[in-house]
């Protein structure tokens, strides 16, 4: 945190000439590492890691419950940065699946007496897929190419509105949500909050995790970084940039229904905020913080973010909302490129893709 | 029958006619030069031929095809391929990457996704960058070349993907006299395989590496035919004269 405070001071010390763009992390340890060829991505993936495994060791139960839901939104987090900080798609709405799934797998929980972990978790990332494959091939797929605005205007009324529509309709519990929503079982064995509930939102999150870093780090991957440098040159080298688009809000949904589904048997109801543009803001906050077009820094942006909103509400009861407020502001006034570029290059973030990165790691001695 | 031939080309911009049954028709392994004064329509009739502008009437053909309506998208897969005049090679990635990005564009989705490609098009790409004097920094991010280079890197780019037709805006704006030189010796080896249109202020270059030129003037043509006879043609000689 020393570190931090010193890059801010730095940077709030040069005056408003500092330009709040693409230079952010140019400090000494970013350099350093460049001239070393030095990979810090796995290392800081690694810390996460290890960190999150030996947790629930030393956390109380409820702080284990707390941790649990930390995860969960962690792996939202990751559908969201998918989408904005590899794709370039202002999704102001990934609550809309996020919630979907979750209502959906409450209905069947509630109605259909079905809370089988082999049924229910795929259930919800089909309604994730599903739900995300309609909103995007309207909005993404037209006759022209859709503009930011009205992307970031056609998520956000989705996820509005079927927040609204929730609150009215009484079959979905109207304001109340669905409560009491029973445990997700495997066989006879029901999967409660606490520390197995942890390890296996954790294991699911690794597993996306690894996922989504295959993909972004594919030929695939190089494509999505040419789509958000300047999609019109990649468009006319050929590519079909609407569908790869399309692609990603869909995979972005596919996760957030999982995490969706997740958070709803872990929190045992669900209430129309969870599809509203509260939790989508938030989604936003979390890669923003974390440092978006790098997984790790959605992932260390939602815990960031979570845990010290958990810490300040326990120790400033009154003001910790706009403590918080004003820390995100700081962040990413002058830290566009989030917490990670602290420590993480522009270089190593972009990242390389070619068949040439073997060649290069094999000449290295 | 020539390999692009658009005609009777017409953009109106609001009040401003930028082009007025301009025509333009390129044959095959051909290096034709785009000339005229300052707002005479070189650049619209360029774009309209790329697809990045829709003309308000006529219509273009590419390989006794009508491409009039179809997207940049649909033009680059019918092989056709645009170096813009302000350089956008992407200055993140490294260069080779840039190369790799333009090669892949035909891979399917599923190659993409599984990387099947990288391995293939590796050798692809170095060849690639030596041909344009760049395999030495091929793991340097693009922001960290020179103009020249930049525009040599983009030139590449666009050939990447084997075009028939390749489109220069202004290649050698902002170059030194020596970069100019060595950007002509890099595009003669490519008229094996592709025909090129050129947009150029730089007579000289245009002289040297073209066959044929079409001139407009206030967009219309004013001439058309082999640089000896554009050079010898009076018209031609008069408004470069009087804008002079």
């Amino acid at each position: 945190m020393g570190a931090a405070k010193q890059a801010l001071r730095a940077t709030l010390g040069e005056g408003p000439e500092v330009s709040m763009a693409d230079d952010g992390p140019d400090g000494a340890l970013p350099a350093r590492q460049a001239a070393t060829g030095l990979k810090v991505l796995p290392i800081v993936e690694g810390l996460v890691l290890i960190v999150a495994l030996i947790l629930p060791l030393f956390l109380q139960d409820y702080l284990t419950v707390f941790a649990t839901r930390v995860v969960i939104l962690a792996l939202f987090a990751l559908s969201f940065d998918l989408v904005w900080g590899y794709a370039g798609i202002m999704s102001f709405g990934q609550a809309l699946f996020f919630g979907a799934a979750g209502y959906g797998v409450a209905l069947m929980a509630r109605d259909l007496n079905i809370t089988s972990i082999l049924l229910v978790l795929p259930a919800g990332t089909l309604i994730g897929l599903t739900s995300s494959l309609l909103l995007g091939g309207f909005l993404l797929l037209g006759r022209h190419p859709s503009s930011v605005i009205f992307v970031a205007l056609g998520t956000l009324t989705g996820s509005y509105a079927a927040d609204r529509l929730a609150r009215g309709w009484y079959y979905l519990g109207g304001q109340n949500g669905i409560p009491s929503i029973p445990p997700m079982s495997l066989g006879s064995y029901d999967l409660t909050e606490g520390p197995v509930y942890y390890y296996f939102a954790l294991g699911i999150l690794a597993i996306v995790y690894l996922l989504c870093r295959f993909l972004v780090r594919s030929q695939f991957g190089l494509a999505l970084a040419g789509l958000r440098e300047n999609e019109q040159r990649i468009a006319f080298f050929g590519y079909k940039t609407q569908h790869l688009k399309a692609i990603v809000f869909a995979v972005g949904g596919t996760i957030a229904g999982l995490a969706g589904s997740l958070y709803a048997f872990h929190e045992g109801f669900v209430w129309p905020n969870m599809l509203g543009v509260v939790i989508s803001t938030q989604v936003v906050l979390y890669v923003l913080f974390g440092g978006s077009g790098t997984l790790i820094g959605a992932v260390i942006g939602a815990v960031i973010i979570e845990g010290v909103s958990f810490w300040l509400s326990d120790n400033y009861r009154e003001i910790w909302p706009i403590i918080l407020g004003v820390l995100l502001l700081l962040v990413i006034l002058f830290r566009p490129l989030g917490l990670i570029s602290f420590v993480l290059g522009e270089r190593e973030r972009v990242g390389s893709f070619g068949a040439a990165r073997k060649e290069k790691r094999n000449a290295a001695p | 029958m020539p390999l692009l031939e658009a005609t009777g080309i017409g953009k109106v911009f609001g009040k401003l006619t930028a082009l007025d049954g301009a025509a333009l028709t390129v044959g095959e392994n051909e290096f034709h030069g785009l000339i005229g004064p300052n707002g005479s329509g070189k650049s619209t009739l360029m774009k309209c031929v790329a697809g990045a502008e829709m003309p308000t009437r006529g219509k273009v053909s590419f390989v006794n095809r009508d491409i009039t309506a179809l997207s940049p998208t649909e033009r680059a897969r019918a092989g056709m391929s645009l170096k813009f005049q302000i350089t956008s090679v992407l200055p993140n990635l490294t260069l080779y990457d840039n190369i790799l990005l333009a090669l892949q564009a035909q891979s399917s989705l599923f190659d993409l996704v599984f990387s099947r490609t990288r391995g293939v098009l590796h050798d692809h790409v170095m060849t690639m960058l030596s041909q344009f004097r760049l395999a030495d920094r091929a793991h340097d991010a693009a922001a960290a070349l020179s103009h020249g280079q930049q525009q040599w890197l983009e030139i590449a780019m666009a050939l990447a993907g084997k075009p028939r037709l390749l489109l220069l805006d202004e290649p050698t704006g902002g170059m030194s006299l020596e970069e100019r030189r060595v950007t002509g010796e890099l595009l003669q080896p490519i008229k094996r395989h592709c025909s090129l249109v050129i947009v150029e202020h730089d007579l000289d270059f245009i002289r040297d590496i073209c066959d044929r030129l079409t001139v407009l003037d206030q967009g219309r043509v004013l001439a058309s035919g082999t640089v000896a006879e554009i050079q010898a043609n009076r018209n031609v000689q008069e408004i470069y004269l009087r804008r002079a």
